[in-house]
């Protein structure tokens, strides 16, 4: 179970997420939604550790991970993938993909053994590509990918860090129509174990509609609706606040 | 088997191995190819500076971290066995307390200027390690009674190692000297080109090409980058015990010096950052221009060989190997 419990970050006098208290539970979906500037991505970089919290807490599975760095978040299960693909450009797609399969395995700190010789970490990479349909371009330079490409790269990887909450930063921003089921069937698929608890941002109302278990919006930094999607979506403080804001974007 | 000695690592390239394999014989086969104390003097140079070039690229090439300390690292190495062999006599147990004592002290050094600033940006971290060295320069040219100041210390090698000795016919000290150079250095090489093919290798590149997203895939970046500070510390002050080992004098300027600094950084960015190799043909061409150039174009050799880096630098941007590996 993840936690957020009054977390607010603060630039200058601004605060970009303000209060923020909310919980997670495996086997769930929630989307995260709000008009742009709403503090959506804020309030991701304060669960997966890129910014330090001004106050409140972060929570998993009870402790209190608020002080953990970024990488010690992931390796206990935290996984993020970013809203700007944020890939290791001049390396292979592979590559990008069995870094991540590595983390965990304890091999990242040999340096006498050829990483050739560690078959079984590039066999997983590989099986991690397959499902995000990238298997044919394995040995692609991941800066040389097109866009919709390096988005399921982006994906991939997230997918081999296999985490215990999933959590996706507009996964389909910028995908042309054709690309965006690959990534819709991958996140269906995580939800359909029904033990990895699943957090997204995403713009897409239908997306949001048809995929989560619950919604919660953000205006302003801090959180303003919580509940079912039909619900949510119908409410008024919603209809003024997303839909408002969408207007002007 | 060659795949396994060079870590999978294969030139890629006919014309590349070709130059390799120049290298490793010309050097293989110097005593008797060239005969002579300048030219083989200048082999052995050559093999240290591949050394001290290959171990700066696992810094600047592979991990991105940008040092100007790297020379200090290489002084510590050489002052270690100088300061042995002049204070404790001119036998294999001097030889061996200064290669341990310069190794641990840049070790310790390493780890220390790694862990303290490597997690600010680039920038700020070449200013720090610039005042190390240079704080550092000034210790070795004042504490005169330790290091000789800037004149440096004179002292005797084992007695294997001297022209005196003369164990077969045609084959004195000096040769034995030369292949002890030599051997580490090969050595030396293919650990670091094992290191930077390994599984830890692959994290140093994940590094420099995108440190925050190594962070959010696990990786605790300041560890890796610590570490491969100490690797390649090591591995210079390693380079330096040999040039003492080789020349019997150790001074500021032949050690230390920020000359040798600016020298090393051609000679990766010309051989090309990020391969190993790169370094490598980078210290043979640094190493012989500076040798020959003057005897082939006269007075105005160093401004010739400032014209051929920029031009270098222009035409090959990746430099000779990135240039030789393009299809």
């Amino acid at each position: 179970m993840l936690e957020t419990h009054a977390l607010t970050i603060r630039f200058g006098g601004h605060a970009a997420v303000d209060g923020v208290t909310c919980a997670f539970k495996p086997g769930t979906l929630t989307s995260i939604v709000g008009p742009n500037g709403a503090g959506k991505t804020t309030y991701f970089n304060l669960i997966s550790g890129q910014l330090p919290a001004t106050s409140g807490t972060v929570r998993l599975n009870g402790e209190d991970i608020t002080a953990w760095a970024a990488p010690r978040r992931t390796r206990l299960g935290l996984g993020r993938a970013f809203q700007l693909t944020n890939l290791f450009p001049n390396l292979s797609a592979l590559e990008n993909v069995r870094l991540a399969v590595q983390v965990k395995s304890g091999k990242a700190l040999d340096l006498l053994s050829r990483t050739s010789t560690h078959r079984a970490l590039a066999d997983r990479a590989r099986e991690h590509l397959a499902a995000v349909s990238l298997a044919d371009r394995a040995e692609a330079i991941a800066a040389t990918l097109p866009h919709g490409d390096q988005r399921k790269l982006e994906v991939a990887i997230l997918l081999a860090l296999e985490p215990d909450i999933f959590m996706f930063d507009e996964p389909t921003a910028g995908m042309s129509v054709d690309e965006v089921p690959t990534i819709l069937d991958i996140i269906a698929t995580i939800k359909a174990r029904g033990d990895k608890t699943i957090l997204l941002v995403e713009h897409k109302m239908d997306v949001v509609r048809s995929l989560s278990d619950r919604i919660v919006v953000l205006h302003q930094g801090k959180l303003v609706a919580d509940g079912a999607p039909a619900e949510v979506i119908a409410s008024d403080i919603v209809r003024e606040a997303y839909l408002g804001g969408a207007a002007d974007g | 088997m060659l795949r396994a000695l060079l870590s999978d690592d294969l030139p890629r390239s006919r014309w590349l191995a070709i130059v390799l394999l120049v290298i490793l014989l010309g050097l293989a086969f110097a005593p008797f190819l060239f005969p002579g104390a300048k030219s083989l003097n200048v082999a052995a140079k050559i093999c240290v500076f591949i050394v001290l070039a290959a171990s700066f690229d696992l810094l600047l090439g592979y991990t991105g971290i940008v040092s100007f300390a790297h020379t200090m690292f290489f002084g510590i190495g050489a002052y270690g066995v100088a300061i042995a062999l002049t204070r404790l006599g001119a036998g294999w147990d001097s030889v061996a307390l200064g290669v341990a004592g310069g190794l641990a002290l840049a070790i310790v050094l390493a780890a220390l200027i790694g862990l303290f600033s490597l997690r600010v940006r680039t920038i700020f971290f070449a200013m720090i390690t610039l005042a190390v060295a240079s704080a550092f320069l000034i210790l070795a040219s004042q504490l005169s009674d330790l290091t000789g100041g800037e004149d440096g210390l004179n002292y005797r090698l084992p007695l294997a190692l001297r022209a005196s000795f003369r164990p077969f016919d045609g084959v004195n000290g000096r040769v034995l000297d030369y292949y002890l150079v030599y051997v580490v250095s090969l050595a030396l090489v293919l650990m670091l080109l094992r290191i930077v093919n390994s599984p830890f290798g692959s994290v140093l590149m994940a590094i420099r090409e995108n440190p925050f997203r190594a962070e959010a895939i696990g990786y605790r970046t300041v560890v890796y980058r610590t570490l491969a500070s100490c690797i390649a510390a090591a591995t210079a002050a390693l380079a330096g015990a040999l040039l003492a080992l080789w020349s019997s004098q150790t001074n500021p300027d032949t050690t230390l010096s920020f000359d040798i600094m600016v020298d090393i950084l051609l000679m990766v960015v010309i051989g090309g950052m990020g391969t190993m190799y790169g370094a490598a043909i980078g210290a043979v061409l640094l190493v012989l221009a500076q040798n020959y150039l003057q005897a082939l174009v006269g007075d105005r050799w160093l401004l010739w060989l400032g014209v051929a880096f920029i031009l270098c630098v222009y035409f090959f941007p990746t430099g000779i190997v990135g240039r030789l590996r393009r299809r």
